[in-house]
């Protein structure tokens, strides 16, 4: 049971310099996910990139991923398909880090 | 003919301090970084003691792009609304053979990958190591896209998420109770304002650690470090049991952010980054193989860091495995021979360093973190029961102090906290 999330993520990406790689995404994900194992992901994410809406419908996106690895951890073996580093110094650039 | 006597993977503080010394004793050296610049994939807390960085540059006082130096560490247990906290301040912790530093990992990795770039090495940024190349069982250099490029050595200093150990075989991939998931957030203010919430002479600043509702009562804590005009601020967690949290880490760093203690030093800042990264937490016995045929590990991608509640150290021992490597490297080099056999006297030499005396020396205290759940959720509450037994007067009449001071500490157990007690300074 994962607890309502009031706070916006998104908000806080949208300062972070990006340069996403729309045509090769780095992290991408099994079709049709198991349920518990992508709790871990809504949980430990630090982008809040693994969602669940009010229709319980999941989505994820890898455009503000930060890169950190906490995802090929956690579900390496079962609901992540691919986890790559971003290529040629696309994805994240932290500016102050 | 190799193209290269070294090449290193990754420019954080192992990678360059690395290629710097190899490069001063006139080797040819590879340098490569995935991030556009050194730095632009890294974040730290953070400070770096600067013990190990001083004999490789003895001038990085005036040179490098330090924050704030540390001489007030705050620690506090935390509830939902209090905040127990024991602070020390002493210009000791400022002297020269003992200083930390707050630094922000973008500015400071630019001025380590300079030094490299300064002493000879090539560096190149922007380009992603995918693979090793390997040569009759040995490693032999680095493939990126269609290009392989060969060294006698490749250090590997791609950090704590390295997939370049896994594919030299020398680590499996960390379990979820080894790692702890970092969320930060810089806030950006005046450097004036800094120094007043702090109480800070000019240029000095604070280290400021938080257990208990920081992460909710989750295995881990939050942080807080003053850098010149900006304040890092953020959480860890470690992931098999943040797993079990009904509350999502970008949701307790804001809850965090909110409590009464925390909210007033940040008033009127502004976020201007918000980052993420794993930190190795495992210890001495997540140590992956650290030298094979043609290749060293270094840094985070050795998981060489500490995390003891009140003191986390990684960035020295990175910087110090970094220096050893060369070493390594270099007599290696001389010998014509790197070899496993070789090489294997890197893990020697970190052995006789404090690197691994440290880690051997702690090397029980991440199970004792995580085999006691109360330092998270039940002393925070405990010390803020006491100081409430000690500080709250309502005219009601008296009781004698030890028996109501002693009534939360009852809550938990006489017999338990001394056990835990006696556990947490066996594990130090």
């Amino acid at each position: 049971m994962i607890n309502e999330i009031t706070v916006n993520v998104d908000e806080k990406l949208a300062v972070d310099k990006f340069n996403v790689d729309e045509a090769n995404p780095h992290i991408v994900l099994k079709a049709d996910p198991d349920a518990s194992e992508f709790d871990k992901l809504i949980l430990c994410c630090p982008a809040g990139l693994y969602k669940r809406d009010a229709d319980g419908q999941t989505s994820f996106d890898y455009a503000g991923c930060l890169e950190c690895g906490t995802c090929r951890i956690l579900c390496g073996d079962t609901i992540i398909e691919k986890w790559e580093y971003p290529q040629a110094g696309m994805g994240v650039s932290y500016r102050y880090g | 003919m190799a193209d290269f006597d070294a090449i290193v993977v990754g420019a954080g503080c192992a990678g360059s301090v690395a290629a710097c010394v190899l490069a001063r004793e006139g080797k040819s050296v590879l340098l490569i970084e995935r991030g556009g610049d050194a730095g632009s994939k890294n974040m730290t807390g953070g400070r770096i003691y600067t013990h190990s960085l001083r004999p490789v540059f003895p001038d990085f006082e005036d040179e490098a792009p330090l924050e704030r130096k540390i001489t007030k560490e705050r620690i506090s247990l935390v509830t939902e609304s209090e905040n127990t906290t024991v602070e020390f301040a002493s210009p000791e912790l400022g002297r020269p053979e003992n200083s930390s530093y707050s630094v922000l990992r973008g500015p400071f990795d630019r001025w380590l990958a300079s030094k490299a770039e300064e002493a000879g090495a090539e560096c190149i940024f922007g380009i992603t190591v995918e693979d090793l190349v390997w040569e009759d069982g040995r490693i032999a250099g680095v493939r990126a896209g269609e290009d392989e490029i060969t060294a006698e050595v490749t250090i590997l200093a791609d950090g704590v998420n390295s997939l370049l150990t896994e594919k030299a075989k020398l680590a499996t991939k960390p379990s979820a109770h080894q790692l702890a998931v970092s969320v930060k957030e810089t806030i950006e203010l005046p450097e004036e304002v800094i120094a007043d919430r702090f109480q800070a002479a000019p240029g000095e600043g604070a280290a400021w650690l938080f257990a208990g509702a920081a992460t909710h009562g989750h295995v881990g804590g939050g942080f807080l470090y003053t850098n010149r005009e900006s304040i890092s601020i953020g959480l860890v967690a470690t992931l098999s049991d943040l797993c079990t949290s009904q509350v999502p880490i970008y949701q307790m760093m804001e809850d965090f952010k909110n409590h009464p203690s925390v909210a007033p030093v940040l008033r009127g800042g502004k976020l201007i980054e918000y980052s993420g990264h794993l930190i190795p937490e495992g210890g001495y016995d997540m140590i992956p193989t650290l030298y094979a045929d043609g290749c060293l590990v270094t840094g985070d991608a050795g998981m060489l860091c500490i995390n003891l509640g009140y003191q986390v150290r990684g960035m020295d021992y990175a910087v110090a495995s970094g220096e050893i490597a060369a070493r390594t490297v270099l007599e290696a080099l001389e010998a014509g021979d790197t070899s496993s056999a070789k090489l294997a006297s890197y893990r020697a030499k970190l052995e006789n360093s404090f690197v691994l005396k440290d880690l051997q020396a702690y090397r029980n205290f991440p199970a004792f973190m995580e085999g006691t759940p109360r330092i998270f959720n039940g002393y925070p509450e405990m010390a803020a029961g006491i100081m409430k037994s000690m500080f709250i007067v309502d005219g009601s009449p008296v009781e004698p102090i030890r028996k109501k001071a002693m009534a939360p500490v009852k809550q938990i157990g006489v017999w338990t906290l001394l056990k835990d007690l006696r556990k947490g300074v066996g594990a130090l």
